[in-house]
């Protein structure tokens, strides 16, 4: 497909699902749609809850971490013992202590760092009862936080912000499992491979050659890893794999997935909170960045690659080394991008191989705090901080102390937005320094020069953003990265999540202001420019020196940006 | 004999006429001198710490500072002074902001002179004691040319009082024992009559030692938005100490990868530099600048807030409500028009109408003989023959004049149709109907008659002021809802609210009624601002967010509202609202400017940092500034200048207009963001082309 029909379906479709899955989660969230609560209630009678029984954001923070340490726990307890567990036709050894604890934090964070080849090392218990599970669980949870930050400002006077238990259970139940579902079949009808038997082993006649060839549960993995924006995949290239990714509508069908819920969120919030404008200025800067962050990678990628160029060799088709012939450079670019901005992280081709520029792209994307449109739940929530904070400047300039839908934003907001927005860039900026210093850090980088600079900021941007997407080219599985990386991925995660809580609670329990013409107006083009102006700036400023001694000065060296 | 005559000093304690708001330009010189002393005053690490923009960049100076000791070269010197300076522009705006409050209170404190108390024992004797020993409940006697010792309420008497040293206002008031007229402020002279006082303050809590403090900012504390607002510009510096820190170690390893000669290693005084730069320097070191000055333009108006939190309510305010009587209307019903009845001549009607006015000294009256003047030039006569007055009185509701063998009356329709009635004349058909036309239109009829002969009626008009139905259109452009309190009939009450451009109308007000109001619109979450002067009024203005007690009203209306208008003019609601919006838009306006300006310094400073590593990074110097030290020291002389050049501004703050938040926002928008992000361009390439020019690099 052509880069601009692969456009012009996913506008359509995800056109579709704003409107319709927008408003569905809404009606699950606000407990509209009731059709399988006969399927809710064994699981509040476990847990001794009821929808009735409201959290206060604390109560609701607790819950998050109590459940996110469970998982955390017992995750990585069978990932140690996987040899002993059934469904190994591989015989997979147990999973190296840091390994595992890279691996099992990458999968609690909703990131899918994978320092690992999924094919290599992972039982099918350990995929399907590990890491599947987990990519359901921490979609939900972020889901859940978004709600939750979402009735802060839809709620007046309220002490609770919602029940984490059934907030994530009714994610699962209808949203999660009938999506993922449905996609695995069509997935596993294109081709995908869905299967518990062991590899197979061809012998080709032809030239003599004896491949063996790594099968699995792929197909129904493939779904949900892209529905939650997980983006850890079974096999260690990724979406890149003809197993994984058959044909050109299982490429389209993984962006849709993976776009659909970021996306559709910004409705569910417009739709709790009484204005679907609010919801559609939201969607609008999101997809203006994501647009022009698209647009620029596929321009880079379709431009020859410099260091290709020197020695001599010139493309027509642009930078193809390390891209699926298949795919193509723009409509890789676009898959891979789409990959970045969601915190999904997969890959259809070899980011350390786009040109500088273009991989500045992926890096940069990123870096913005991963909310264009972001992961499921982490990119509403993490716009809607940002959002706060270009509500603060904004509203000022018009003399009105600032309000967000009716909610003043004061210093409890600010300080709370402040410390959610400051996390990210401060974890991965010192995590970066603190690798680059070491010995272990420096051994990791394949190249040198600026490309292995860029190769360590990448690893630590992507877990930082709990994004997960590999830049390759560096030796991530030993003791130091594993650590680091787990650490990088916890901060970035939870370091988030709590004040996010903690401002759904404080908006939650404040009055709303009506809005009037002196009014600071949130649902216009002025205010999509400024949330805009703040998420660039904030990233832009942060990272800019960064961002200058890895891709820049390298695209630099080749003698001009562009 | 030759002397050199030397002008006589102002003697202390001779109140001067102008009162608080006396007008001192933006650069007085006396506050300048006063400034640049406080500024190296406020050096002091303990008052820094309070302003955590300007704390870093005093941390930063020391630094450089040292390193510039121990490496000395004439960039590091440099940069050292011109971070001191930045440091030292911060605390000169504040101090400058704080001077023009000081000097303001030294005026006052000149007048609160060490004035004696006539203080009264219990056996009814007087003793002389100093004011300041004066406690509360205690009584003392005022006579004419006695200072008022302190504050109190009159117990006993009448008396003129001049208050021009607290009000500016020259003419003298009336003030009475009862009524909402009793109370009296210490500092204030008796012109006339002598009056016993009960004091009514503690020691040291007069009004006149509230102004003070106020106007010093002695105990100023910071407002919830500018609490608001530091905590953001505290995030913003912490978050960019990391990222300048870790440029060493990223330094160190792009030397080590890319083979370069050196090890890599930035110069701390560059990295200092860049984190000076980039934190919000602009609006931290004015911050505390922009809000003294809000007060301080407050002062300027002759309104004292009680705390700066009430001036950033002021800017939030959704409704206000405005009493009738001296904010819509003059204050005093006019005569418009006569309307004949009975086929009475209106030129008669009018004659007699002043005839009968000749004597009666209200304004109501005042106005018919004015309006018959206008309209028939008939001037004002004296009466030659014997004639005899008729004062208005409770019982009969009318005035007059008996001459002539005519007996002239005015008053309200029932009694003087009684009175028409008990002289044997009869009524006109059309009288009934006129009077109600009048009344519903809003005005108030009144009846003319000549013994049994009924001649018409004047109408009497609220004349709703000048230019007020163009304030309220503003208002409702800013999406503020103007709401008249009158104790006005409804009928009457909506027509002057129509006519006046009003929202919306509180009818036959009752203190209760105007409490439930503001209740009601606060719980919908709105803010209300309203101005009182009456003890009924106390818990109202206590109520509301904005409560503007005129000086002239009681001590209760006065402790219960968060601002007192000396001038005692109502009107005045609606400047202290642009007031408090207009001390917002500043703060929102410089910080955008000075997170905007940061994207320049970062293409001045980003190639010179890396120079030696990534020569390549050149190409990022898109001003094409002259050399790495030129290039950071230019962008720090820029940083510490803009702050000098935004004193004005802050000072003043950004030019308000009264239109939608739409059009302000967009203004400010291209003024302080895109404008912020244009100009550092251009004046950190100038500094450089300068400093390029004097070698001075």
């Amino acid at each position: 497909m052509g880069l601009f029909l692969t456009i012009l379906v996913l506008v359509v479709a995800l056109g579709i699902t704003w409107r319709y899955l927008g408003s569905y989660m809404a009606n699950v969230f606000e407990g509209r749609v009731r059709y399988l609560a006969w399927a809710e209630r064994p699981f509040y009678r476990l847990i001794g809850t009821s929808p009735e029984q409201e959290q206060s954001w604390k109560r609701y923070a607790g819950s998050l971490i109590i459940f996110s340490a469970i998982f955390l726990g017992v995750g990585y307890l069978l990932l140690r013992i996987q040899g002993s567990l059934p469904l190994n036709p591989q015989h997979m050894g147990a999973v190296k202590p840091a390994l595992a604890l890279n691996t099992q934090t990458s999968f609690v964070t909703n990131t899918n760092w994978q320092n690992y080849g999924g094919e290599t090392t992972m039982s099918y218990f350990s995929q399907i009862g590990v890491l599947t599970v987990q990519q359901f669980v921490s979609a939900a949870v972020g889901i859940a936080v978004a709600i939750a930050l979402v009735r802060g400002f839809s709620r007046r006077n309220s002490p609770t912000i919602g029940n984490f238990w059934v907030d994530i259970t009714r994610c699962m139940l209808y949203i999660l499992l009938p999506i993922a579902f449905v996609a695995g079949l069509i997935l596993v009808g294109e081709g995908a491979v869905m299967t518990l038997a062991g590899t197979a082993t061809i012998h080709d006649a032809l030239n003599g050659v004896t491949q063996t060839i790594p099968r699995g549960p792929a197909g129904f993995m493939g779904a949900i890893m892209q529905l939650g924006t997980n983006g850890g995949g079974f096999f260690n290239v990724d979406l890149a794999h003809p197993l994984q990714n058959p044909t050109a509508i299982t490429n389209v069908l993984y962006i849709w997935l993976t776009l659909s819920i970021p996306f559709a969120l910004t409705y569910t919030f417009g739709k709790m909170v009484g204005s679907i404008r609010h919801g559609a200025a939201l969607l609008s800067a999101m997809v203006i960045i994501f647009g022009v962050w698209v647009g620029f990678t596929s321009y880079a990628e379709h431009t020859n690659n410099p260091a290709v160029a020197a020695a001599g060799v010139h493309s027509t088709v642009g930078n193809t080394e390390g891209k699926e012939v298949r795919f193509g450079d723009t409509s890789s670019a676009l898959f891979n991008v789409s990959m970045t901005q969601t915190s999904d992280g997969a890959i259809d081709s070899a980011s350390d191989s786009y040109t500088p520029v273009g991989g500045m792209g992926l890096l940069t994307g990123m870096m913005l705090g991963e909310v264009t449109p972001g992961g499921t739940g982490s990119g509403l929530y993490t716009i809607l901080v940002y959002a706060i904070i270009a509500v603060f400047i904004g509203g000022l300039m018009i003399g009105r102390t600032p309000e967000y839908l009716g909610k003043k934003i004061q210093a409890k907001e600010v300080k709370l937005a402040g410390l959610a927005a400051l996390v990210m860039p401060l974890v991965v900026l010192i995590l970066t320094a603190v690798a680059v210093s070491l010995h272990a850090g420096r051994a990791g980088p394949l190249n040198s020069g600026p490309h292995a600079f860029s190769e360590i900021l990448y690893a630590l941007t992507s877990q930082g953003n709990n994004n997960g997407s590999a830049f390759a080219g560096l030796t991530g599985n030993t003791a130091f990265y594993n650590t680091i990386g787990a650490v990088d991925m916890l901060l970035g995660r939870f370091a988030i999540m709590i004040p996010a809580l903690a401002l759904a609670g404080a908006l939650a329990g404040k009055q709303i202001v009506p809005a009037g013409l002196g009014t600071f107006r949130t649902d216009n083009g002025m205010f999509i420019g400024l949330v805009i102006g703040v998420i660039i700036i904030i990233g832009g400023l942060t990272f800019f020196p960064a961002v200058s001694l890895g891709p820049i000065v390298e695209q630099l060296s080749h003698g001009k940006f562009w | 004999m030759t002397a050199t005559v030397t002008p006589p000093a102002a003697a202390p304690g001779a109140p001067t006429p102008h009162g608080v708001a006396e007008a001192r330009s933006l650069f007085d010189r006396e506050i300048l001198v006063h400034s640049l002393r406080d500024s190296i005053v406020k050096l002091n690490p303990r008052v820094q710490i309070k302003n955590p923009v300007m704390f870093v960049v005093l941390v930063g100076t020391v630094i450089t500072f040292i390193e510039a000791i121990a490496k000395p070269s004439f960039f590091a010197w440099a940069i050292t002074v011109w971070l001191f300076l930045t440091v030292m522009f911060a605390n000169f705006a504040e101090a400058m902001a704080e001077g023009r409050g000081k000097a303001q209170a030294d005026t006052l404190r000149r007048m609160r002179s060490e004035t004696e108390a006539r203080r009264l024992r219990t056996d009814g004797t007087e003793e002389r004691i100093a004011a300041s020993e004066l406690s509360k409940g205690d009584t003392v006697v005022c006579e004419a040319g006695d200072i008022i010792p302190s504050d109190g309420d009159i117990i006993e008497g009448i008396a003129s009082v001049d208050e021009s040293a607290i009000t500016g206002e020259s003419a003298p008031v009336i003030r009475e024992s009862g009524g909402d007229r009793s109370a009296v402020t210490g500092g204030t002279k008796v012109l006339s009559d002598r009056i016993v006082v009960r004091i009514t303050a503690e020691r040291g809590q007069t009004f006149l030692d509230r102004m003070i403090g106020l106007v010093e900012g002695a105990n100023r504390q910071k407002t919830p938005n500018e609490i608001a607002l530091t905590i953001l510009l505290a995030v913003l510096t912490i978050v960019f100490i990391p990222v300048v820190v870790t440029l060493d170690p990223f330094a160190h390893y792009s030397a080590l990868v890319s083979g370069a000669t050196g090890s890599g290693t930035v110069s701390v005084v560059i990295l200092v530099s860049l984190l000076v730069c980039l934190i919000p320097t602009t609006i931290g070191a004015l911050l505390s600048a922009i809000g003294i000055a809000g007060m301080d333009r407050l002062v300027q108006r002759n309104v004292l807030a009680m705390s700066g939190r009430a001036v950033e309510a002021a800017g939030d305010v959704q409704t206000l409500l405005l009493d009738k009587t001296g904010t819509i209307t003059l204050g005093n019903r006019m005569a418009s028009a006569f309307v004949p009845v009975g086929g009475t001549d209106e030129r008669d009607l009018a004659s007699s109408a002043q005839l009968a006015s000749l004597a009666d000294d209200t304004p109501e009256g005042r106005s018919i003989v004015v309006l018959a003047k206008e309209k028939f030039d008939i001037r004002e006569r004296a009466l030659d023959t014997p004639h005899q007055f008729v004062p208005f009185t409770a019982q009969t509701r009318m005035s007059g004049l008996d001459v002539d063998g005519q007996k002239i009356r005015k008053g309200a329709a029932d009694s003087v149709k009684r009175w028409v009635t008990e002289h044997g004349g009869s009524i006109p058909a059309d009288l009934d109907p006129i009077v109600e036309r009048i009344s519903k239109s809003g005005s108030t009829p009144l009846v003319v008659a000549d013994g049994p002969t009924v001649l018409g009626v004047i109408e009497l008009k609220d004349v709703v002021k000048q230019g007020i139905r163009e304030k309220f259109d503003q208002m409702r452009q800013m999406g503020i809802r103007t709401v008249m309190i009158t104790g006005d009939n409804p009928l009457t009450a909506a027509a002057i609210a129509q006519e006046a451009g009003v929202d919306d109308f509180l009818a036959e007000a009752t203190p209760e009624a105007k409490m439930d109001l503001i209740k009601t619109e606060q719980e919908g979450g709105k803010l209300v601002a309203m101005t009182g002067d009456g003890t009924n009024d106390a818990p109202a203005l206590a109520q509301a967010d904005v409560g503007v007690a005129m000086n002239t009203g009681t001590t209760a209306a006065k402790e219960a509202g968060n601002m007192v208008d000396l001038d005692s003019n109502p009107t005045k609601l609606i400047d202290v609202v642009e007031i408090g919006k207009q001390l917002l838009i500043t703060r929102g306006a410089l910080t955008t400017f000075s997170i905007a300006n940061d994207v320049a310094k970062y293409f001045a400073i980003i190639p010179a940092l890396f120079a030696a590593t990534y020569p390549q990074l050149s190409t990022l110097n898109i001003m094409k500034l002259h050399s790495p030290t030129s290039a950071v020291l230019s962008a720090v002389i820029f940083n510490a200048l803009v702050i000098v050049a935004l004193i004005p501004l802050a000072l003043r703050g950004v030019r308000f207009r009264a239109v939608g938040a739409a059009a302000i926002l967009r203004r400010n928008v291209w003024i302080y963001g895109i404008g912020g992000i244009i100009a550092p361009f251009i004046f950190i390439k100038l500094i450089d082309l300068i400093l390029v020019a004097l070698h001075a690099y």
